[in-house]
């Protein structure tokens, strides 16, 4: 039996950007899944709010559940591939009994909207999307609560490089809207160097380091840090060598 | 200061000298999968040459992997395919399904995207590389296949000849992916995104493994990808391909210093670097605005018009040629960057 | 190992549940085996009483139950009324009559099914494959009973082979391999009319399965070695095909003894169908209570056999 998350103390700001870096392994998805209250913990707490909410009740949970959001890496397997798109986006809100029959369907198209997709596709199923698609339909449905936190699980892995960069404009624009809180839990260094505020680095299931992205990127202190930071690949190098004759 | 990789190897070392022969051709391949109303393949004019590892830089809906498939002929029947693609003095694109299985493994081989995918659940991998090679007449002793495995940097080969996959990891199994194309000594490789799924550190002993292979076999090696940062350091060439047509080509250090095409251009701004690490919070990133839409493939004008900053009247009324501007470059667009 | 004796334990006190229900609900029933003589006036009641309790009929349940688990520990399994000897060897004979129907039929299906089924995955879409569902669909509409009375019928009008029994009238006369010939000639119906019974569902089945794996990616990469043909077939695709194989052999093995009762009644093939019909209606009730526990002893051999064979096949599955 091995730990997955061991002593870890961490703090997110609010309507900030955290990222949460590490290898597979490394224990970074399980700390989402708690954060998210998937998954319960064996030791500690985690406060949301200023309220405790590792030692809530199921019910009391049910009614927290809206505010606390996750967003899965393979959109594919995360929706409901029988269900078409509407009826995705709308279920959060059937289930929370806030709205029902027509104004579901139109809140949920309104939502399709804001993601960026159009309206048309109301009742198209999940496999019909393309991946950048499905994300933004899972997107959707996340934001369908006016959730205050949104753990992103290596929600942009295996997304082309525009489609990536879409997506994440778009998620800095829900974010500005919303007042969004987001957790972005990604392996690529590289992704989260260009969007997030602050950087937590775990590695087996400790977090070894913390701090302003800044800070993080251009002083790593600690070595596995700074290992991250050599296995990004940059293109610059290539640029430096071409100017000066291949020397670099 | 940003400590990312940097790459000690001066250009010299990587370019293949241009006038290696070609051992693949393709002129004007075209493919359309059954019903679809646009082509996966419009048209694409490429060379490879021997030894050389040439990245076709794609995104989704570029027909990279169709390009892959057509080389070894595994388009399903209902794809209608023109042009041809010439190796070893036959056009692939008419080969018989016969005719295949001296080709396929033995003269090209392909390393899947993802390795869990493409082994069987119920075979053991040594079986698995010991038939590949019994198929083709090569010696499949465990400790031929033993030595296959070490190439790879696998070094406790018992384990892993004993191994099925979901035993292994996912590094342990693109390596094993990779030890299955190369066992019969094949002329060409064919690597579909064989990183995808592993963290940076590991696509890089991947990245090194198969360019070491490269090098110490000649054997010529087509990488697809769709993340540029991949081929800097690691390919000679680079091919980069849009809607089902190739864009750009030319040597990766030329390409990625100064890119021609606005497509090139604009993909290469969105790799991560110490530049845009520096960004501050909240700020968007240079995104290409809109999408690649079947409109934009029946258009009359360039295929890339609908999305581009530097489109003129010209570019939606013809559609660009190849264009060379420079020795061993070769563009498709009327307004490329110069 | 541990497996292996965990479950042979909850397959003991299976058949012991098993047994205690079908004491109970033949108890249920009403009558008894001697209800047929009361018909008779020449019996008097005094007599039927007299043989009721020698028999030990007017115990309470418990301790006929009792009694017969004796009997069964003892190797007897209980004592037949209509025949009059101990349940064992009646079950015996019929039941290996029934083994030599079923198993030769259960392996001819096995034979046919798996490669045709995988033939026809192959050629997925084409004109064979479109044939073979149409047969398949028509021999699935036809009931067993069906099949098997216009075997006999044309049995009987061209004499080609015996219609039903399992020897000949005049049988004890012949020697060692006129006798086995004879048997053989008896087979034919019983065992073509099984055959035709479970092929359609068992062709079906394999077909979906292989269908399945053929379009699983590790197919592709492996044609794409140059992997092809038989080879590609039987090493690559049939053992991922296996799984759900597995569990219907388990099936097949199930049913071994029950599954061809309906068969034996029609064409009077001697085995434990008939038999069990027999005693049900006679209210022999140890027989029927023997035969039951004998098919719910190959029904737990046959799930333990599944999950043996699910486990040998499939390496991802472990127990645990």
């Amino acid at each position: 039996m091995v730990d997955a998350v061991t002593d870890v103390d961490f703090e997110i700001a609010s309507a900030s950007l955290t990222a949460l870096v590490g290898e597979s392994g490394s224990g970074k998805s399980t700390m989402g899944r708690c954060l998210a209250m998937l998954e319960r913990t064996d030791h500690g707490d985690i406060w949301f709010r200023e309220r405790k909410i590792s030692e809530l009740s199921d019910g009391e949970m049910r009614a927290l559940r809206p505010q606390l959001q996750m967003i899965f890496q393979d959109s594919a397997r995360a929706l409901n591939p029988r269900f078409t798109a509407t009826e995705i986006i709308a279920e959060p809100l059937g289930v929370q009994r806030k709205l029902s029959g027509a104004q579901l369907r139109s809140r949920a198209c309104e939502l399709m909207e804001e993601v960026g997709l159009s309206r048309n596709w109301a009742d198209r199923r999940p496999l019909e999307f393309s991946g950048g698609q499905r994300q933004r339909l899972a997107i959707a449905r996340a934001i369908a609560l006016k959730p205050a936190f949104i753990v992103l699980d290596e929600s942009l892995s295996g997304l082309d490089l525009s489609t990536q960069a879409q997506i994440l404009n778009l998620l800095l624009d829900l974010q500005k809207a919303h007042a969004l809180t987001y957790l972005l839990i990604s392996h690529d260094l590289g992704l989260v160097g260009q969007v997030a505020d602050y950087v937590a680095v775990m590695h087996q299931g400790r977090i070894v380091e913390q701090g302003p992205r800044q800070v993080v990127f251009q002083n790593p202190k600690h070595e596995h840090t700074q290992a991250l930071l050599r296995s990004v690949r940059p293109l610059e190098n290539w640029s430096r060598a071409a100017h000066v004759g291949g020397q670099s | 200061m940003v400590a990312f990789r940097g790459r000690t190897q001066p250009l010299g070392t990587c370019a293949k000298p241009a006038y290696a022969p070609a051992v693949l051709r393709m002129r004007g391949l075209r493919v359309t999968y059954g019903a679809a109303p646009v082509p996966a393949l419009a048209g694409v004019d490429a060379e490879i040459r021997r030894g050389e590892i040439v990245g076709v830089l794609g995104e989704s809906g570029s027909g990279k992997s169709t390009l892959a498939l057509s080389i070894l002929g595994l388009l399903p029947k209902s794809a209608t395919t023109a042009g041809y693609i010439w190796f070893d003095e036959m056009n692939l694109l008419t080969l018989e399904e016969r005719d295949w299985r001296t080709k396929r493994g033995a003269q090209i081989a392909m390393v899947f995207q993802d390795p869990a995918l493409a082994l069987s659940p119920v075979m053991r991998v040594g079986d698995q590389i010991a038939e590949v090679l019994r198929a083709h007449g090569r010696t499949s002793t465990q400790a031929h296949i033993a030595g296959l495995l070490n190439e790879v940097g696998l070094a406790d080969t018992e384990r892993f000849y004993r191994a099925y996959p979901h035993q292994l990891s996912g590094g342990e199994l693109h390596r094993i992916a990779i030890a299955q194309a190369l066992s019969c000594r094949p002329e060409i490789v064919i690597a579909d995104e064989p990183t995808q799924s592993l963290d940076a550190s590991k696509q890089n002993e991947i990245l090194d493994v198969l360019q070491a292979l490269n090098r110490r076999f000649a054997s010529t090696l087509i990488f697809i990808t769709h993340n540029p940062a991949l081929l800097s350091g690691f390919a000679d060439r680079v091919m980069v391909m849009y809607g089902g047509r190739l864009v750009e080509e030319g040597p990766v250090a030329a390409v990625f210093h100064k890119p021609l095409h606005p497509y090139t251009k604009a993909l290469l701004q969105l790799v991560p670097s110490e530049e845009s690490c520096k960004r501050r919070g909240g700020e968007h990133l240079p995104a290409i605005p809109g999408n690649l839409s079947p409109s934009d493939y029946s258009a009359k004008g360039c295929i890339f018009a609908s999305r581009c900053s530097l489109k003129t009247s010209v570019c939606e009324e013809e559609s660009p040629g190849q264009i060379a501007p420079e020795e061993g470059r070769r563009v498709s667009c009327f307004n490329y960057v110069h | 190992m541990r497996y292996l004796e965990r479950r042979l334990v909850h397959g003991l006190l299976l058949l012991i549940g098993a047994s205690l229900l079908c004491f109970a609900f033949s108890a249920l029933a009403p009558g008894n085996f001697f209800d047929e003589m009361k018909l008779n006036p020449q019996i008097s009641p005094a007599t039927i009483a007299a043989l009721r309790s020698q028999y030990g009929l007017d115990q309470p349940l418990p301790v006929r139950y009792t009694n017969w688990v004796g009997s069964v520990i003892r190797g007897e399994w209980g004592y037949s009324f209509a025949y009059n000897c101990p349940v064992r060897s009646l079950l015996w004979v019929r039941a290996c009559n029934t083994l030599l129907l079923t198993v030769l039929a259960t392996v001819l299906v096995w034979l046919i099914a798996v490669p045709w089924g995988m033939w026809t995955a192959h050629r997925h879409g084409q004109w064979d494959d479109r044939i073979t569902s149409a047969c398949t669909s028509i021999l699935i509409a036809i009931p067993e009973l069906v099949v098997a009375l216009v075997f006999l019928a044309w049995a009987v009008r061209t004499h080609a082979l015996p219609a039903g029994g399992m020897t000949s009238a005049n049988a004890d006369a012949f020697g060692g391999g006129a006798r086995l010939r004879d048997v053989a000639r008896h087979l034919v119906i019983p065992v073509t009319t099984l055959v035709l019974a479970s092929l359609p569902i068992l062709l079906r089945h394999v077909r979906a399965s292989m269908v399945e794996v053929l379009e699983a990616p590790f197919i592709q990469a492996a044609r794409a070695h140059g992997i092809a043909g038989f080879r590609l077939l039987f090493r690559y695709a049939l053992p991922a095909a296996a799984n759900p194989l597995s569990s219907l052999f388990g099936f097949s093995v199930a049913g071994l003894l029950s599954g061809s009762l309906l068969v034996e009644v029609i064409t009077g093939w001697p085995g434990l169908g008939p038999l069990l019909l027999e005693a049900s209606m006679a209210r022999d009730v140890y027989v029927v209570v023997g035969s039951v526990m004998a098919s719910t002893l190959l029904m737990i051999l046959g799930s333990i056999v599944a999950d043996v064979l699910l486990v040998t096949l499939d390496p991802r599955i472990r127990v645990t």
